[in-house]
């Protein structure tokens, strides 16, 4: 195990480093040709990209969960939920239990957050959490807590800075040369090096273009690859393949998208949050593998061991796996990891009670969340009362009962 | 000269290697000691919640007292065995596995009981108790091969002998009884 995050942390390493060298190349050449100093150009990009980089390091899950409306709850709001973390935690041998936050939202999602194990936390919306059962559940959140526990998710902050800043970079030079060209052309008339400065010109231009396209690139390589993993991983904690695999196949069916991921934090998510609206997710690649295939590897595996999934993976989409040699022939000498049947809860078909009382324990834990009271009359209905209710009894709507709130 | 630096530099390099390698040893027993302890963590969670489950239980199923003396008895033989040693403790644990398995099953014929708020709350911990035994040991064994490899495998077995590291021990629950589906009796 370790050794295959360290072959992957190398791999990722490389590509990071690549897109680094695109970011001060922008740098150099957006300077040259601005300020006729390469050097100051590249002080600014490694300025905008410092000062992104510490705020996303610092405060990035911060930001995140706040902008995605994600509420913490604790143990006794969902145990169920909180009981699934945990197992996930112990089968990944994390040392500090992770935060849970829920987003009030219908779409189908999930992503982890943090900078280190310690800090980690894993969000669900209250639409899966309400469609999902027990075991694509804990596939659900076995993928997170890989993502946490291999160190992705600090990675993929870091990675989608830099993108950032390319993008932002780029995107303002292309302005400036624009205006500045309407403008009559401040830089042709400088006399001296004009064919170098043509050079420089054309450099400028072709980075500006291409610049933003390659990093993308590379980060979709870095996410992609990262993703696949995590899958293999959450396999192996859960000794269950198919769990994921199912939830995989309800989040691909879903239609609805998520109102609060943008451009930058979509690769943290389960499945890619911005497919079109009643788009399905399955046929979008970018920050995501094809979940089909992601669903047909899983189904494929004959164990629940990384060289199980490799193997499976090659099969899929031949070439190399996903994991070092290595670190196979180690995972391979543990022999135990035989996949496990399914828990009791899970039926193959499932009921409609079933489905009705998971939908309807989420949506009263969103209501708890928003500090409504819930008042059971004895005619059996439930009644809602908003916070902001200043009275003493309420009426049932129902059968006219007055209860005390 | 050359010669005393240079058999100087190999020493170094051969003290620091040997560090690296007794502090990655050291790591790894403590996380198995850590494993160890999170087994045994759930395994007593688990006696915990039992008095509570059958005290719920007892009202609906007056018809099953068997199965219900079965849990009761092998949670006392499993926390009798708590400080025992580990074949016999994973032997009554297994049994007490297949126990708690067979009531759950029949509570299915059981609609008022299902109906229980209490005891769907019961379930749902036993659930997680019991899938959180299963992956503590899963990691424990991870970490035990780990340990083991790290022990037996050159060059690290060499720093491992000197300074006295043994094997680590497999967690082996009784399988054969852990997979067999939950017989229902309706006796």
């Amino acid at each position: 195990m370790w050794e295959q995050i360290r072959a992957n942390q190398t791999r990722s390493v490389v590509l990071t480093a690549g897109m680094g060298i695109l970011l001060l190349l922008l740098g150099y050449f957006l300077g040259l040709y601005f300020f006729g100093s390469g050097i100051g150009g590249l002080i600014i990009a490694l300025i905008v990209w410092g000062l992104m980089s510490l705020v996303a390091y610092f405060q990035g899950d911060n930001i995140l969960l706040a902008v995605s409306r994600a509420r913490k709850i604790s143990r006794d709001d969902h145990p169920q939920l909180y009981n699934v973390v945990e197992e996930m935690k112990i089968a990944s041998g994390l040392e500090k239990m992770p935060d849970i936050y829920i987003i009030d939202d219908p779409a189908l999602n999930a992503f982890a957050t943090g900078r280190n194990p310690d800090k980690a936390a894993v969000t669900i919306t209250s639409g899966l959490l309400a469609k999902l059962n027990r075991d694509e559940l804990q596939g659900v959140i076995g993928h997170e807590i890989s993502h946490i526990k291999n160190r992705d998710v600090l990675l993929m902050a870091m990675c989608a800075v830099m993108l950032g800043t390319i993008v932002i970079l780029a995107w303002y030079a292309t302005r400036i040369l624009f205006f500045s060209g309407m403008a009559g052309g401040r830089r042709s008339s400088r006399s001296g090096g004009g064919q170098a400065q043509i050079i420089i010109l054309a450099i400028g231009i072709l980075l500006m273009i291409l610049a933003p396209i390659a990093a993308q690139l590379i980060y979709f390589a870095i996410s992609r690859k990262r993703e696949y993993l995590a899958d293999a991983s959450s396999a192996l904690y859960t000794r269950y393949p198919e769990g994921l695999a199912s939830a995989l196949e309800k989040l691909a069916a879903s239609t609805t998208q998520l109102k609060s991921a943008n451009q930058a934090t979509a690769p943290m998510y389960t499945v890619n949050p911005f497919r079109k609206e009643g788009k399905p997710a399955s046929n979008l690649t970018s920050t995501h593998p094809p979940i089909l295939e992601r669903i047909r590897i899983l189904r494929a595996m004959s164990g629940a061991s990384l060289s199980d999934y490799d193997q499976a993976y090659r099969q899929a989409r031949g070439g190399v796996g996903i994991a070092p040699a290595s670190a196979l022939a180690l995972d391979g000498a543990a022999g135990g990891a035989a996949l496990r049947a399914p828990s009791p809860e899970t039926k193959p078909v499932e009921e409609l009670p079933q489905k009705v009382e998971r939908a309807r324990e989420t949506s009263d834990l969103m209501w708890r969340l928003s500090d409504y009271k819930t008042i059971y009359c004895t005619c059996g209905t439930k009644l809602r009362v908003s916070p902001n209710f200043k009275g003493t009894s309420v009426k049932c709507p129902h059968c006219g009962r007055t209860n005390s709130v | 000269m050359v010669a005393v630096y240079i058999i100087g530099g190999i020493i170094v390099i051969l003290i620091i290697i040997f560090i690296a390698t007794y502090n990655g040893l050291i790591g790894l027993r403590n996380q198995l000691r850590n494993a160890w302890a999170q087994i045994d963590v759930q395994l007593k969670r688990r006696h915990d919640l039992i008095p509570n489950l059958i005290e719920t239980v007892r009202g609906y199923m007056k018809y099953e007292r068997k199965t219900l003396e079965a849990v009761t008895k092998a949670r006392n033989l499993a926390q009798s065995l708590a400080s025992g040693d580990v074949g016999a403790r994973s032997k009554a644990e297994g049994e007490l596995s297949g126990a708690l398995a067979r009531l759950l099953a029949v509570a299915e014929n059981y609609p008022d009981l299902k109906a229980n708020q209490n005891f769907l709350a019961l379930q749902e911990e036993l659930t997680s108790t019991e899938n959180k035994i299963s992956f503590s040991r899963q990691y424990y064994n991870d970490s035990v091969l780990r340990l083991n490899n790290k022990v037996q495998m050159f060059p690290s077995n060499v720093v491992a002998s000197m300074t006295g590291f043994k094997l680590g021990e497999f967690f082996e629950v009784t399988i054969a009884e852990e997979r067999e589906a939950p017989k229902v009796d309706l006796t």
